[in-house]
C-alpha cells in the first residue's frame, strides 16, 4: 500500500477537523466543520480512485447535509446545551465496543489485499465481462445499475422512505398544531 | 435574504448552470463519473439555492410541494416498472437483457431509466426533506 505526502496530510486535517468538531460548542460552527469533514472525505476518495464516491460523498455529505443540518438548527437552537457530564456507563460501553472492533480489525484482510475475497473472483468477473455483457465504458455504473440493480432498488426505496419518514413527522400542514395520530385538536 | 443583491445575482447566474451540470452527470454517468444519485442531489440543489435566496414560499410557486410528492413516488415505480418490463420480455426481475432484442442494448436502456428512477426520486426527497426542514 502506498502511502503518498497528500494522503498522510489529509488524514492529519480530518483528526484535526474531527477534534475541532469535538471541542466546539457552538452548533453553527460545528455544521460548518462538518461540512469540511465531508469535503476532505471527498478529497480522500479521489486520491483512492473512486472518483463516484467522491462526488457523492462532496454533493450529499458537505452539500445537502449541511443544508438540512442549518434548517434543524433554524428550528431549534444555535447553541449546544452546556451540561457535560462524564457518564461512565457510557464510557464502558464506548470503551468495549472499541476494543471489539480494533479486536476484529485483525480479521479483516488488508487495503487492497489481493487474497480478498472480493478481488478472487467477482472483481475479475465484472472488470473482465462488463464491456462485452453491459457495454458501457464506467464499470461502477455498471456494477451498480445492473450487476447490483437490487441494491440499487433498495437504496432508492431507503431514500424515498426517508423522505416519507420525514413528512410525517415535520410535513404537516404549516401554522396549525395537528398532532399526528389525527386532527382532534 | 431579500436584500442580498450579490447574492440573488450570482445564484440568477448558477441555477441554470448547476440544472445543466445535473443534466450531464445524469445521462452521462455511463460514460463518466455521476449517476442517478449525484444528479439528483445536483438538480435538488438548484431549487435548494433558489429557495435559499428568494424564500421557501417562492420556491412553492414554482415546484409544488403535491408535485414533488408524487415525483418521488414515479421514481421508484419507473425502477420497479423496468424491473417488471424485463420479466414480461422474457427475463428475470431487474435483468434488462430481456428489455431488447440485442442484450447490451437492452442493458442500455435498463440503465439509463433505473437512473432516470432514481435521478427522479432522490431530487424529488431532497426538496420534500428541504421543505419539510425550512419551514419557518
Amino acid at each position: 500500500m502506498n502511502v503518498t505526502l497528500i494522503d498522510v496530510v489529509i488524514l492529519c486535517l480530518l483528526v484535526i477537523t474531527t477534534i475541532a468538531i469535538n471541542q466546539q460548542r457552538n452548533l453553527f460552527a460545528t455544521t460548518m466543520l462538518t461540512g469540511i469533514y465531508s469535503l476532505l472525505c471527498a478529497s480522500l476518495f479521489v486520491c483512492l480512485d473512486a472518483v463516484d464516491v467522491a462526488f457523492t460523498e462532496a454533493a450529499v455529505g458537505a452539500g445537502i447535509a449541511t443544508i438540512l443540518f442549518l434548517g434543524t438548527l433554524a428550528l431549534t437552537s444555535f447553541e449546544e446545551k452546556t451540561a457535560v457530564k462524564v457518564s461512565f456507563p457510557g464510557l464502558f460501553i464506548v470503551i468495549v465496543t472499541g476494543g471489539l472492533l480494533i479486536y476484529g480489525l485483525n480479521d479483516i484482510p488488508f487495503f487492497g489485499s489481493p487474497d480478498n475475497p472480493v478481488q478472487t473472483y467477482l472483481a475479475s468477473k465484472y472488470i473482465n465481462e462488463s464491456a462485452n455483457e453491459i457495454g458501457i465504458p464506467n464499470l461502477v455504473t455498471s456494477v451498480l445499475a445492473s450487476y447490483r440493480g437490487y441494491d440499487t432498488l433498495g437504496e432508492t426505496t431507503v431514500i424515498f422512505t426517508a423522505g416519507i419518514g420525514v413528512l410525517m413527522l415535520l410535513g404537516r400542514a404549516k401554522g396549525k398544531n395537528r398532532s399526528l395520530l389525527g386532527d382532534e385538536r | 435574504m431579500e436584500h442580498h443583491l450579490v447574492l440573488r445575482v450570482v445564484a440568477r447566474t448558477l441555477i441554470p448552470l448547476i440544472m445543466l451540470f445535473a443534466l450531464y452527470v445524469q445521462f452521462h454517468g455511463d460514460y463518466g463519473p455521476g449517476g442517478g444519485f449525484q444528479a439528483g442531489v445536483i438538480f435538488a440543489v438548484a431549487f435548494i439555492l433558489y429557495g435559499l435566496i428568494y424564500g421557501v414560499d417562492k420556491l412553492r410557486d414554482v415546484v409544488h410541494p403535491g408535485l414533488i410528492r408524487s415525483l418521488a413516488a414515479f421514481g421508484v415505480l419507473l425502477y420497479v416498472g423496468v424491473g417488471i418490463a424485463s420479466i414480461i420480455g422474457g427475463g428475470e426481475f431487474l435483468n434488462y437483457n430481456a428489455l431488447a432484442t440485442d442484450p447490451v442494448a437492452g442493458q442500455h436502456i435498463g440503465i439509463i431509466l433505473i437512473e432516470l428512477g432514481v435521478g427522479i426520486t432522490v431530487a424529488s426527497t431532497m426538496i420534500i426533506l428541504f421543505y419539510a426542514f425550512a419551514r419557518p
